[in-house]
């Protein structure tokens, strides 16, 4: 078979920046649009952090794929197909399967017995002061990494459509999307957030539905000549088995375990996704919109598997990761292949777009968690002692500062993350999401001799652990890819620590429950298990 | 904010220990566990052999099957066949044996709030 492959010339690029800064900044035009229009009902924190609960199934859905497909997705996973081929794919059905924990363990239960935030189901039978406290302080954690991968992503696109290499260009690149999300979460709110992740949603489907169906076009929709078009260009025919990436020594095949393991149980403990079971009306509507979002997910993975390979066939390895942006610029550089600049002018908005919606859904969750958790709920409390109207205005004003302040560190945390594979930063915060988060969700719904010790002591133990093992890893030091490259104290060899720090977290919370005399409140957890099956009292939709 | 002092209040007349031990509360319990639990097993057993599989059978997983297409592709697309039917399932059975039995506890306690009788009487009235 003599495909011709021409050279996608990276330098090509640079000529087209206008076109795609033009179709960006209509879509940036656009969306704000929507978010002012949506804002205008923005009375109370319920329509603040909840979009008043007046989201449907299938939009809130498409919402959660919104928020879920993320630069590390799109950008990450077809980098990891096009490079490493098998191993990348890992990542699309690790992301999918675990939607299965979300659906059948916690979405519903959650939306019945919750508020606002995580932590509003974490408390909800313990001792509320401190598991609040514990709970904020790990959905902040999540989102922190999960905001430095996007963060990254970011600076991986711009450079690659401007041209831009040095660290100066890319770090003003960062700072003006960090700018950008603010507005979006402080006009917008969630229903504005939750719009702008619809729309973004619907083209980020389309886009790659379109580059799937034109690279399958190329090769006679025969997904066999496909992968053979992939070990053609990269001379490689280990590209079509698993091990190419985490194959190689005993130490990598447990990394791609601990991999497995994280990504499987994060989604269900990720605190921006389980906050977007509280925008819809009932637990229904939740499971609805659950379903639908497996569906959407289910298949953009799908398509990410024939972008990576087409990728790989048609761009090359040695083009991607030579190209500024590396290993995450291989879809955007397959759009070029295909569709000249137009389509990469398309494309990299989509991707463009979802870094920002996704940022502004991530910000919003840890603004919520730090106002409605530890402001409203512990300092606040603590000072009046009431819960009145005035405290409920007084906290979205919280919210909001939260706001500006987490978009200022994610820009900083962001410049230096800049570089490294994005779904890879991504499944740090799936692991520290896992360990940190899933045991109490899991325990407090379903353990009915679960404590206040135990939740701490897992809640604590898995985030310390997991954060502890990522900064002693070689993600953090030691290798000529590490954040800090100069240094070398990785004593842990895993870049992955899920297999150590979930399992620990598991542990934690059983130990601590049992070696705990003090027993809950038994009513608490009649209520919490009665209301979490039936939906008797559940938060009702908002009217205006 | 009048909507949630309305519901905490409602909730609170409510004595969920006794709804907690109803046979009809205890039937809900009983089949939502009897089918979220198993299936949740089986799936993540399933999952794990396969990134077993992935991890430790490169030559297994290596074996072509038809034209380049080999057998970790097919195994890793059957994760994807897996995940959608089990979504579904889980919806059908939700729809068939969950909804209607937790929507019948949830009238009858919430019902209760708008009649001005005093002590919810819940689980005598079946």
């Amino acid at each position: 078979m003599t495909l011709m492959v021409p050279a996608v010339n990276v330098a090509d690029l640079k000529d087209t920046t206008l076109l795609n800064m033009g179709i960006f900044a209509l879509f940036v035009a656009i969306t704000m649009v929507i978010v002012i229009r949506a804002s205008r009902n923005n009375k109370t924190a319920a329509d603040y952090y909840a979009a008043g609960r007046s989201f449907t199934g299938p939009q809130n859905g498409t919402a959660i794929a919104g928020d879920y497909l993320s630069a590390a997705s799109f950008l990450g996973i077809t980098g990891a197909i096009a490079i490493n081929g098998y191993d990348g794919f890992m990542y699309s059905i690790g992301f999918l399967v675990a939607w299965l924990v979300a659906l059948l363990l916690v979405a519903e239960l959650l939306r019945n017995t919750g508020k606002f935030t995580m932590a509003d189901v974490l408390s909800f039978r313990l001792k509320q002061r401190p598991v609040r406290i514990a709970a904020a302080i790990s959905t902040l954690a999540v989102c922190f990494f999960y905001l430095l991968a996007q963060m990254a992503g970011a600076g991986s696109l711009i450079s690659l459509l401007l041209g831009i290499s040095d660290w100066g260009g890319q770090a003003l690149v960062i700072v003006v999307v960090g700018a950008l999300m603010i507005m979006y979460v402080l006009i917008g709110g969630m229903k504005g957030t939750t719009w702008v992740q619809i729309i973004k949603a619907m083209l980020l489907i389309a886009g790659a539905a379109v580059m799937t169906f034109w690279v399958l076009a190329i090769y006679g929709f025969n997904l066999s000549d496909l992968l053979g078009g992939a070990v053609e260009t990269s001379k490689n025919p280990s590209m079509l088995n698993p091990g190419l990436q985490y194959g190689k020594t005993e130490t990598t095949k447990l990394d791609f375990m601990s991999l497995g393991l994280a990504l499987v149980l994060g989604t269900a403990a990720l605190p921006h996704v389980l906050m977007r079971f509280y925008t819809v009306p009932t637990a229904k509507e939740a499971r609805k919109s659950v379903v639908w979002s497996i569906w959407l997910i289910g298949i953009f993975y799908l398509f990410t598997l024939v972008l990576g390979y087409g990728a790989a066939a048609l761009v090359g390895a040695d083009t991607i990761k030579a190209a500024p942006g590396g290993v995450n610029s291989a879809a955007p550089l397959l759009a070029f292949h295909l569709g000249g600049p137009l389509l990469l002018g398309f494309i990299s908005a989509v991707a463009f777009a979802t870094i920002l919606a996704v940022v502004a859904g991530l910000t919003i969750t840890a603004a919520a968690s730090f106002a409605h958790d530890i402001y409203a709920n512990v300092i606040a409390k603590g000072r009046d002692g009431g819960k009145g109207k005035a405290d409920a205005d007084t906290e979205v004003k919280v919210a909001r500062r939260t706001v500006v302040v987490i978009g200022i560190l994610a820009i900083i945390g962001g410049i230096f993350a800049n570089g490294q594979n994005i779904a890879f930063l991504v499944a740090l915060a799936f692991a520290v999401a896992a360990s940190a988060n899933l045991p109490t969700i899991v325990y407090s719904l379903f353990w009915r001799r679960f404590t206040t010790r135990g939740a701490l002591w897992s809640m604590y133990g898995g985030l310390g652990s997991a954060i502890l093992l990522i900064a002693l890893s070689p993600v953090v030091s030691g290798t000529k890819t590490s954040m800090i490259p100069g240094a070398n104290f990785a004593i842990f060899p895993l870049s992955n620590p899920g297999l150590v720090s979930i399992p620990l977290a598991f542990l934690l919370g059983w130990l601590g429950t049992v070696l705990d005399k003090r027993l809950e409140d038994t009513t608490k957890q009649a209520e919490m298990e009665v209301r979490s099956l039936t939906g008797v009292g559940a938060e009702k939709a908002v009217s205006h | 904010m009048g909507h949630d002092a309305h519901e905490t209040d409602a909730a609170a007349a409510v004595d969920f220990k006794e709804v907690q031990s109803t046979e009809r509360f205890q039937e809900l319990r009983k089949r939502h566990r009897s089918f979220v639990f198993p299936m949740a097993i089986a799936f993540l057993l399933w999952y794990f052999a396969y990134v077993l599989l992935a991890d430790y059978a490169v030559g297994f997983m290596s074996t072509k099957v038809w034209g380049n297409i080999n057998i970790g592709l097919i195994l890793g697309l059957l994760q994807f066949v897996s995940t959608f039917a089990i979504t579904g399932w889980y919806v059908s059975y939700s729809n068939r044996k969950l909804d209607p039995i937790a929507s019948e506890i949830r009238h009858e306690i919430e019902g209760h709030e708008f009649d001005q009788h005093g002590n919810p009487a819940i689980g005598t009235a079946k």
